[in-house]
């Protein structure tokens, strides 16, 4: 039997086990649109903007491990998308975009709604593809999939042209599919594997270096299992969060330019670093070349690109994390550096993360009482800027795919239609998304989307009245010259929630804030409260742009 | 250091501008780029000749490799490869006496005369990139008119091939 492409397409998702799609229709995308109307067996969210729709579908993705699909017109439909793709692409999130295309004929005249999507998005996807002849749709549509989840992950788009979308062929979805162009190694090499073991056996000062690769690989519990047995402490990244208890006695938080002033110290006084998962972005190493200049590397990762890209490795290895971690643990045997668990008690003891604590409702209050009550059972997402900060340093995180947080790009307006992906993702768990009252107006119309749906999620705005992370850096660089960072004409958040039809409630102390949580988190629907915080609260400890990772700002004052 | 990197690309339209993008994106060169049909059907030959340190050569190689219409990338190493460039040069030629000059200077160094003209001589050289370079020096005083090269293309010696 032929079907229409459209149902071709309806089928393939029905095949990847598609559940939820979100998306906006448009002309170019009709067809599409009204097949899901009547054939598809997947929920389709309609979201306020393309880019809600993306990140919604990234969240997804992130909460479930599972690839998300959002689908846009053609035009600015498709260039709406672009922001949400590049966020996925730099933190290696499995997506697969559909946008609707002008009918072939037409492609390269300028045509209404026609842009080149392909062209745009050439370096913020995993792959792309223009659909010109009907019978590689089915085939396309299981290539992108296949990419987008697996190897390191990433976003894949599809553009549609109208007439492909009508067009009709026979239907054939190839089971066994081998990708030629693509095929990562999943198994590491054994050798390599065997001296990183020897490595690993001889450092007096061993550290663990992991990244967002391992929530990817799925490869917590090995990661627990190795500490188990090796007893070296773990540092992670923005990505990593969640990758390893934090209530773990080796857990040592986030590094980095905001990360533990203990966590910064140990990795910088190492001898052996350990990489998992992790690509030594700025963020993390400071200046790259004073970067641990003591330590030898040992890198794991299954994008062969990764490995030294930044720093040369002593010991590189290409392969699938939770394969490689299964291997180390037999491959090791138990150790337990004294000295320098010692010293690492020590710092943490000695240099922990502190803030003024006096009747004002502090931002980092916040999150410890969130982290109270919650028991770090919850999915946190933030959007960007010093509140996202905030969560990373304060918030307990104990699973992996609980913190979700754009990484790689820093995209304000992630936060919102972000959780709304998670939470249809994962209904059973709770869902809270902080913002900042800066980028939450960057997305701020998801709110429909979300209330409409009866998506239950808590919201909680650190209203500072600033682009506080900007004017964070006025005030320590720019000689405090507040240029444009002030957010001043902000709507009062909890009166907008209410108009939508949500639960919205101002706060300003800390009584009053410790009583709105305790309701929203009784109830199962959405609330947001917006927290009135000391305006000029900064982030430390910090290091300053340029500077090695062990000088730190705001650290060690005791 | 200058690298010769041949890449087998699947023959997909757009497969040009992905490889060219990825060299732009990431602040690699391009000293030349040449393409055209491999032995196999399907398959494109891409020959770039670019610049850059042995790391930068193995990030372009590893990240050209991510590229899921590339099926291989080679470095070709000078020593233990062929290579030629082909150039058309169309020369001015104000008499009879200058064309003749011109004429034995290109059999001197075994160019071909492509097409003649009263006022010019296109001709055709091939060989490695410095010997083109030095006919054309050779051919400068008469006045170049135009000049089209095809940038290098390469194989490696012996039996071996990319491809198996
Ligand atoms: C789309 C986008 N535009 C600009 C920036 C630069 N930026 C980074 S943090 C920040 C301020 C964020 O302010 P807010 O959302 O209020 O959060 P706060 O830092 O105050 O917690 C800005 C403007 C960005 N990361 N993303
Ligand atoms: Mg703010």
């Amino acid at each position: 039997m032929k079907l229409s492409g459209t149902e071709i397409i309806v089928e393939c998702l029905k095949k990847e086990k598609v559940e939820v799609v979100f998306g906006i229709p448009g002309g170019a995308i009709m067809p599409l649109y009204d097949t899901i109307y009547q054939k598809a067996t997947f929920t389709h969210i309609l979201t306020k903007h393309e880019q809600g729709a993306v990140h919604a579908a990234d969240g997804y993705a992130r909460a479930t491990g599972k690839v998300g699909v959002c689908i846009a017109t053609s035009g600015p439909g498709a260039t709406n998308l672009v922001t949400g793709l590049a966020n996925a692409y730099l933190d290696s999130i499995p997506i697969v975009a559909f946008t609707g295309q002008v009918i072939s004929p037409l492609i390269g005249t300028d045509a209404f709604q026609e842009v080149d999507i392909i062209g745009i998005t050439l370096p913020i996807t995993k792959n792309n593809y223009l659909v010109m002849d009907i019978k590689d749709l089915a085939p396309i549509i299981k290539e992108a999939f296949y990419l987008a989840r697996n190897g390191r992950p990433g976003p894949v788009l599809i553009d549609l042209p109208k007439d492909i979308q009508l067009a009709q062929t026979e239907f054939h979805y190839p089971e066994n599919y081998r990708c030629s162009g693509y095929q990562p190694k999943w198994k590491g090499n054994l050798n390599q594997i065997k001296k990183a073991a020897q490595a690993i056996q001889e450092a007096k000062k061993p550290i663990i270096y992991g990244g967002g690769g391992i929530i990817n690989a799925n490869a917590s519990e090995e990661l627990r299992e190795f500490v188990q047995k090796t007893n070296i402490p773990v540092t992670t990244t923005l990505m990593g969060l969640g990758s390893f208890p934090a209530e773990h006695p080796l857990s040592l938080g986030m590094l980095g330019m905001h990360g533990s002033y203990y966590a910064n110290m140990a990795i910088s006084e190492a001898d052996l670093i350990i990489a998992l998962g992790t690509r030594f972005d700025d963020r993390v190493t400071g200046n790259a070349k004073n970067f641990c200049p003591q330590a030898k590397f040992i890198q794991v990762d299954i994008d062969p690109a990764e490995i030294s890209k930044i720093i040369r490795v002593d010991i590189p290895i290409v392969g699938d994390l939770k394969y490689v971690l299964t291997k180390l643990i037999q491959l090791v045997e138990p150790k337990q550096e004294k000295d320098w668990l010692n010293r690492i008690a020590t710092l943490k003891e000695n240099n922990p993360l502190k803030y003024r604590k006096d009747n004002h409702l502090r931002p980092q209050y916040i999150i410890e009482k969130l982290y109270e009550l919650t028991k770090g059972e919850s999915i946190i997402v933030t959007d960007v800027g010093q509140h996202q900060m905030w969560v990373a340093q304060y918030y307990r995180f104990g699973h992996p795919r609980s913190c979700i947080s754009s990484g790689g790009l820093g995209t304000m307006g992630f936060g919102l239609p972000a959780s709304i992906g998670a939470q249809i993702g994962c209904p059973e768990k709770r869902v809270i998304c902080i913002a900042g009252d800066g980028g939450f107006q960057m997305n701020i119309q998801e709110l429909a989307t979300a209330i409409h749906n009866k998506v239950p999620l808590v919201v909680l705005i650190m209203n500072n009245g600033y682009l506080g992370m900007v004017r964070q850096w006025q005030e320590l660089f720019f000689g405090k010259r507040y240029a444009s960072t002030s957010l001043e004409g902000s709507p009062d958040f909890a009166q907008l929630v209410q108009v939508y039809g949500g639960k919205g409630i101002r706060v300003s102390t800390i009584d009053d804030f410790n009583s709105a949580l305790v309701q929203a988190l009784s109830e199962r629907q959405f609330f947001l409260i917006d927290c009135l915080i000391p305006p000029e609260e900064n982030v430390f400890p910090m290091v300053a742009p340029g500077e090695p990772i062990n000088k730190m700002l705001g650290g060690n004052e005791s | 250091m200058k690298h010769t990197i041949a890449i087998l690309v699947k023959d997909h339209p757009g497969v040009l501008a992905r490889v060219a993008s990825l060299f732009n994106r990431r602040r690699f060169n391009i000293d030349s780029i040449a393409a055209g049909h491999s032995e196999k059907k399907g398959i494109t030959r891409i020959t770039i000749v670019t610049e850059g340190d042995d790391n930068i050569l193995e990030q372009i190689t590893k990240q050209l490799n991510k590229l899921v219409d590339v099926i291989r990338v080679r470095d070709l190493p000078k020593e233990a490869s062929v290579e030629r460039e082909l150039a058309l040069i169309k020369v001015s030629t104000k008499s009879t006496d200058q064309r003749t000059e011109i004429m034995q200077l290109v059999d001197t160094f075994r160019g071909h005369i492509v097409d003649i003209d009263k006022q010019a001589l296109t001709i055709e050289v091939t060989g490695t990139e410095d010997k083109i370079n030095a006919k054309l020096k050779l051919l400068e005083s008469f006045g170049i008119l135009e000049i089209s090269r095809t940038g290098k293309i390469a194989l490696a010696r012996g039996a071996q091939r990319i491809l198996n």
